[in-house]
C-alpha cells in the first residue's frame, strides 16, 4: 500500500479501537432472538403470506444489524453509506419490479 | 515565455478518500454489492417458482431439518461475532488473539458446512435430487421424495442452487480467512482435509464431490502466496471480515425464505 492507502487504514484502525465491545455482543443476542422468534413462528401455522411478511420483515432488521454493526457501515462516511445502499436496494427495486407483476399474472390467471 | 513548473507529485498523506476509506475496502464493497445482486436472483428465481407452482410446491423440512438449520445459524451468528472480535484483536496489535478469533470463525464456518452437508445428504437420499448427483444405492425404493424431480424439477433445481452457491461462499470464506490467519502454513492443512473428505467419504456423498473446492481453493492460494507473499495487517482482516458477515447476511435471508416457509410441521 502506498503511504495514502497507508494512513487512511491506520485512520481507520484508530477509529474502530474506540468502539465498545459490549455493543457487539448486544447484536449477537438480538440477532440469535430475532431468529428464535423466527422458528417459534414456524410452529405456530400460520397463513403463509402473513408469515412471509412477518419473516422478511425481521430478515430485514437482522440484515440491517449486521451491516450497520458487523460491517461498520454505521461508522463510515455519509457518502459511502448511501452510494452503497442506494445502489444495491434500487436494483433489488428493479428486480421486484419485474418479479411481481408476472408473479401476480401467475396467481391470477394460473400457469398456462 | 517563461517557463513553468508543473508538479507531478505523488499524493499527499492527508488528501481526503471519496468514501473516507481505503481502496482495498471499496473494492471489497464492490464486490459485495454485485455479488448481493447474484443471490438476489437466486431468492427471486426461488420465489417465482414457488408462487408459479402453488400447491405442488415441496415442503420438505421436518422438525429435525428446522431444528439443524437453526444450528446452522447459530453457527454462522456466533463466526460473526468471532469476526468481529478478530478485527478488534488486530486494529489492537494483538496478533496472538486476531489468530485465535480467525481460527474460531474458521470453526464455525466448518462447523455450518458440515452440517449442510449432512442436510444435502440426508435430502438426496430421500430423492430430493439433481440428476447431476451420483444416486444413493438402496435408497431408491422407498424414497419419501422420489418423484419430485419428475413432478416438481424446479423445487431441487433452485433448492441446490441457491444454497449450493451460499455453501461454496462459505467454504471460499472458510480459505480466505484460514489464508489471513495462517499463511502458507494453511495450503497443506487444506490439502489435508480434501484427501479426508474425498478419501473417507462415499462417491455419492457430497462431501465427496464437493471437497474439490478445497483442492482449486489450495492451488489458487498456493499460486497468490507464491506470487505475493506478505504478511495481512489490520486492513485485510477488516476486509475479509466484510465478506464474511455479507455470507452471514445472504443466510438471514435464505433460512427464512427456503427452510422456514417451506416447513412441514404436524399439528400436535
Amino acid at each position: 500500500m502506498d503511504a495514502t492507502q497507508l494512513a487512511l487504514a491506520e485512520r481507520v484502525a484508530e477509529e474502530q479501537r474506540h468502539h465498545k465491545m459490549a455493543q457487539f455482543f448486544w447484536v449477537w443476542a438480538a440477532l440469535l432472538v430475532m431468529t428464535a422468534i423466527e422458528v417459534y413462528l414456524t410452529y405456530q401455522n400460520m397463513p403463509p403470506a402473513k408469515m412471509l411478511t412477518i419473516l422478511m420483515g425481521l430478515s430485514l432488521i437482522k440484515a440491517a444489524l449486521i451491516i450497520g454493526f458487523f460491517m461498520h457501515l454505521r461508522y463510515e462516511i455519509s457518502r459511502m453509506k448511501w452510494i452503497t445502499m442506494c445502489a444495491v436496494v434500487g436494483c433489488l427495486i428493479l428486480m421486484t419490479i419485474f418479479f411481481f407483476p408476472d408473479a401476480q399474472r401467475i396467481i391470477t390467471l394460473g400457469v398456462k | 515565455m517563461a517557463d513553468t513548473v508543473v508538479s507531478h507529485d505523488v499524493p499527499s498523506v492527508y488528501e481526503p478518500s471519496l468514501f473516507g476509506t481505503y481502496s482495498k475496502k471499496i473494492g471489497m464493497w464492490l464486490f459485495l454489492m454485485s455479488d448481493s445482486l447474484t443471490f438476489g436472483a437466486l431468492l427471486y428465481a426461488y420465489s417465482y417458482g414457488r408462487i408459479s407452482l402453488g400447491a405442488t410446491w415441496q415442503t420438505p423440512f421436518h422438525s429435525a431439518s428446522i431444528i439443524n438449520a437453526t444450528i446452522m445459524t447459530a453457527f454462522l451468528l456466533t463466526s460473526s461475532l468471532t469476526m468481529v472480535l478478530a478485527v478488534r484483536a488486530s486494529v489492537q496489535h494483538n496478533a496472538k488473539m486476531q489468530t485465535l478469533w480467525l481460527l474460531a470463525t474458521i470453526a464455525c464456518g466448518a462447523g455450518f458446512v458440515i452440517l449442510h452437508g449432512m442436510e444435502w445428504s440426508k435430502l438426496i437420499a430421500e430423492g430430493l435430487t439433481l440428476p447431476m448427483f451420483p444416486a444413493v444405492p438402496g435408497h431408491e425404493a422407498n424414497a419419501e421424495f422420489v418423484n419430485v424431480t419428475k413432478v416438481v424439477p424446479q423445487f431441487p433445481a433452485t433448492f441446490f442452487t441457491l444454497t449450493g452457491m451460499h455453501m461454496l461462499h462459505v467454504t471460499l470464506g472458510i480459505i480466505y480467512l484460514g489464508v489471513v490467519a495462517l499463511r502458507r502454513k494453511f495450503i497443506p492443512i487444506l490439502v489435508g482435509l480434501w484427501l479426508i473428505a474425498w478419501l473417507a467419504t462415499p462417491s455419492y456423498s457430497p462431501f465427496h464431490y464437493g471437497a474439490h473446492v478445497l483442492l482449486l481453493g489450495a492451488i489458487v492460494c498456493g499460486i497468490i502466496l507464491w506470487l505475493k507473499p506478505k504478511v495481512y495487517d489490520s486492513s485485510d482482516v477488516e476486509v475479509a471480515g466484510l465478506y464474511w458477515h455479507f455470507v452471514d447476511l445472504v443466510w438471514m435471508f435464505i433460512f427464512p425464505l427456503v427452510y422456514l416457509m417451506s416447513a412441514r410441521i404436524l399439528p400436535t
